[in-house]
């Protein structure tokens, strides 16, 4: 049969030893899979990603939440959703009136956010014009939800969390964008729009970006944000 | 109304029904998370032995999650059988268990008592069983279902195919839809996790699968596991959909945050029923749960994730589904935390599902922040299959490339099926055999 791996990076065409994987294929994935268990402890360099934000030329200021390590963060979801009070004071000096903030926030691969945030951002920024943008917050050991106390912080009427996803075996360095219309503590999922798999493997950045220009548009357009907010226009694969 | 238990002159008090339930769950980190596990291994064996006392009656007496304020109580409680559950309503839950485990308790007994267990009976009686016993009681139970073929019969287990792809890419998921085809995946339903969740997405998916179906005369269904909402526009567009999905939990706030309704869900299955794509009387509705989901949303209501899980099979049932299945090991360490609790819940959910009469398969996986790995799904597939398990996941090498998590091989279902005799569903099996010299040829499809 044809090789298959020449159109996806799934693991087809593996061949077969009986009814399971032969040796090469079955050791292959225990590599993955140790490398992935390792992306998920590798810690934020904040410092370093700050350095990476700076030349877009908005404000970086650096925040963590109330989870102290990564077993914390691992064990207990909401730690991560919460600002510590440090953080909660730098955010509250920048108070102002803001059309959107974006969080870069680790997740559970700070990998993806070294990789690609700053440029998503780079091809995204200068789509705004227009915008009245917040300083880039920075994040440690956050969630998603950290954008819904992050917004309200700041003054902002939207959040854009660009944070590190689930790493898989063979993305450990994936990115997901959640969008959230005015963002406060107690917004559920179904209230924010997501867009994943952001790396040039994968969804590549200019292809993000529209996307997320287009959403952040019919957001503050509508004013909402969620289930009813469908992505539209182009945004369908190549066939 | 409270409980209590005795242990060497210690007495264990358990405040209501919720706290009971909650101490007597095997330990796992979603109720540490929550506050509600008990706080020693000795409350926790207090509170089984307390709840094996408690007769079944008491759980119709007194709704755990409010009747007025919650449309899945309201369900529950509105759809009971009273007379289905007359031969039970003299029993205690250890009781029950006892009898589940009889000779007497066979497929027929056990069939007809469904519409008369509510789920938070099905979740106590589950809390003071061991894996022998959840396996041993669900084999007895099964429950077929109908799309183009037929699954569920006894001696077969089924597979949905999962051609995942990191952007969408037609031919990237063709690949793996021929790849998993010719290792004999995908009779439960070739089943799409979209990336972008968009009508038009759903619709040139579907077109997909659809044409290759047709083209290879394939008795399968198909499915693009988008929001219920993308389904539904996608479908009044005219795309070719067979069963609609939707992901669901058990409590209506948990449900809320999924941006759903039962009535929504009504209206779905409305819709897929009105193309009548399937066979007369088809079941066209897939849904997904998974222990853990509603405590995520702060939709628990002070109940334990393993009966709010139950829950979610009560609305599961309204809508006679094709296919039913938890994906157990997905949601994260912060609810199950490794290896050994995945196994249980796993074993756990397939029971609780059974015996509420769903057609139940098992999304076996893991993610990589949880203490898991092929070891720990090798063990729960293999008990899964024994236990009868509807169907399980097909995923080139177990690695989906687009969710970022590890689920069941096209190899692990061979390696089960031949280890323990198991077959596809029938209509998809004589087509295995009559196509399987020219399936090569699919490849050769995919740049056409």
């Amino acid at each position: 049969m044809k090789d298959l791996r020449v159109f996806t990076p799934a693991r087809v065409s593996l061949g077969r030893a009986g009814s399971g994987l032969p040796t090469r294929a079955h050791l292959e994935f225990q590599l993955a899979h140790a490398r992935a268990r390792d992306a998920v402890h590798h810690p934020l360099d904040a410092a370093a990603l700050a350095l990476d934000l700076a030349p877009l030329g908005l404000p970086v200021v650096r925040t963590a939440s109330e989870a102290p390590n990564r077993d914390a963060y691992l064990r207990n979801p909401n730690a991560g959703r919460t600002l510590n009070a440090a953080s909660r004071e730098s955010l509250a000096a920048l108070h102002g009136h803001f059309d959107a903030v974006f969080l870069v926030a680790d997740g559970l691969s700070a990998l993806a956010v070294h990789r690609h945030a700053a440029p998503l951002l780079a091809c995204l920024l200068p789509s705004l014009t227009g915008w009245t943008l917040a300083p880039i917050v920075v994040a440690e050991q956050a969630r998603v939800a950290l954008g819904d106390e992050v917004g309200p912080a700041l003054g902002a009427a939207m959040s854009v969390v660009l944070i590190g996803e689930r790493p898989g075996l063979s993305s450990p360095d994936s990115l997901g964008a959640y969008l959230t219309w005015s963002p406060a503590p107690g917004r559920t999922d179904a209230e924010r729009n997501c867009i994943s798999n952001i790396r040039p493997e994968g969804l590549p950045y200019p292809l993000a970006a529209q996307r997320l220009l287009y959403l952040m548009n019919e957001s503050r357009r509508r004013k909402l944000s969620g289930v009813p907010l469908k992505e539209e226009a182009a945004l369908t694969p190549s066939a | 109304m409270p409980f209590q238990h005795t242990v060497s002159g210690r007495v264990y008090k358990f405040e209501n029904l919720r706290v009971l339930l909650a101490k007597a769950s095997p330990a796992r980190s979603g109720d540490q998370l929550a506050g509600l596990a008990a706080a020693s291994a000795e409350e926790r064996a207090a509170a089984q032995l307390a709840l094996a006392d408690v007769p079944l009656k008491v759980f119709l007496a007194e709704p755990l999650v409010p009747y007025e304020t919650d449309e899945v109580t309201r369900l529950i409680f509105d759809s009971h059988d009273h007379a289905a559950f007359s031969p039970l309503a003299h029993l205690t839950v250890g009781e029950f268990r006892d009898w589940l485990l009889s000779v007497e308790a066979g497929s027929v007994e056990l069939g007809r008592l469904v519409p008369g267990i509510i789920p938070e009976m099905a979740a106590a009686v589950s809390k003071i069983m061991r894996l022998q016993d959840l396996i041993a009681v669900a084999a007895k139970i099964r429950v077929v279902t109908r799309f183009r073929n037929t699954l569920g019969l006894p001696g077969r287990l089924s597979t949905r195919l999962q051609p995942n792809h990191p952007s969408d890419s037609p031919q990237g998921i063709a690949a793996s839809i021929v790849d998993g085809l010719s290792l004999g995946s995908g009779d439960a339903v070739i089943g799409i996790n979209p990336v972008t969740d968009n009508p038009s997405t759903v619709a040139i998916l579907l077109r997909l699968v659809d044409r290759i179906r047709e083209t290879w005369r394939i008795p399968t269904q198909s499915c693009v596991l988008a929001h219920v909402t993308t389904q539904l526009e996608a479908l009044r567009r005219g795309a070719p959909v067979d069963l609609i999905f939707q992901s669901i939990a058990g409590t209506e706030a948990a449900n809320s945050s999924f941006g759903i309704n039962l009535a929504l869900l009504d209206e779905a299955e409305q819709a897929a029923r009105s193309l009548n794509r399937g066979v007369p009387g088809a079941n066209v509705m897939y849904f997904e749960t998974g222990q853990g989901s509603a405590l995520s949303a702060n939709a628990h209501h002070g109940l334990d994730q393993q009966t709010c899980e139950a829950r979610a099979y009560a609305v599961a049932r309204r809508f006679h589904p094709l296919l039913v299945n938890t994906v157990v090991g997905f949601i994260g360490p912060e609810y199950l935390y490794d290896g050994k609790q995945i196994l249980r819940a796993g074993l756990e959910d397939h029971f609780c599902g059974k015996l509420l009469g769903l057609p139940m398969g098992c999304d076996v996986c893991y993610t990589n922040h949880a203490e898991a790995d092929q070891d720990d799904m090798d063990a729960l597939l293999t008990l899964l299959a024994t236990a009868g398990v509807n169907y399980i996941m097909g995923v080139p090498g177990a690695d989906d490339v687009m969710l970022h998590y590890q689920s069941t091989s096209f190899h692990d279902a061979l390696y089960v099926r031949s280890l323990l005799g198991l077959r596809p569903a029938p209509e998809f099996e004589q087509w295995f055999n009559e196509v399987q010299a020219e399936l090569p040829r699919m490849a050769a499809m995919i740049e056409a």
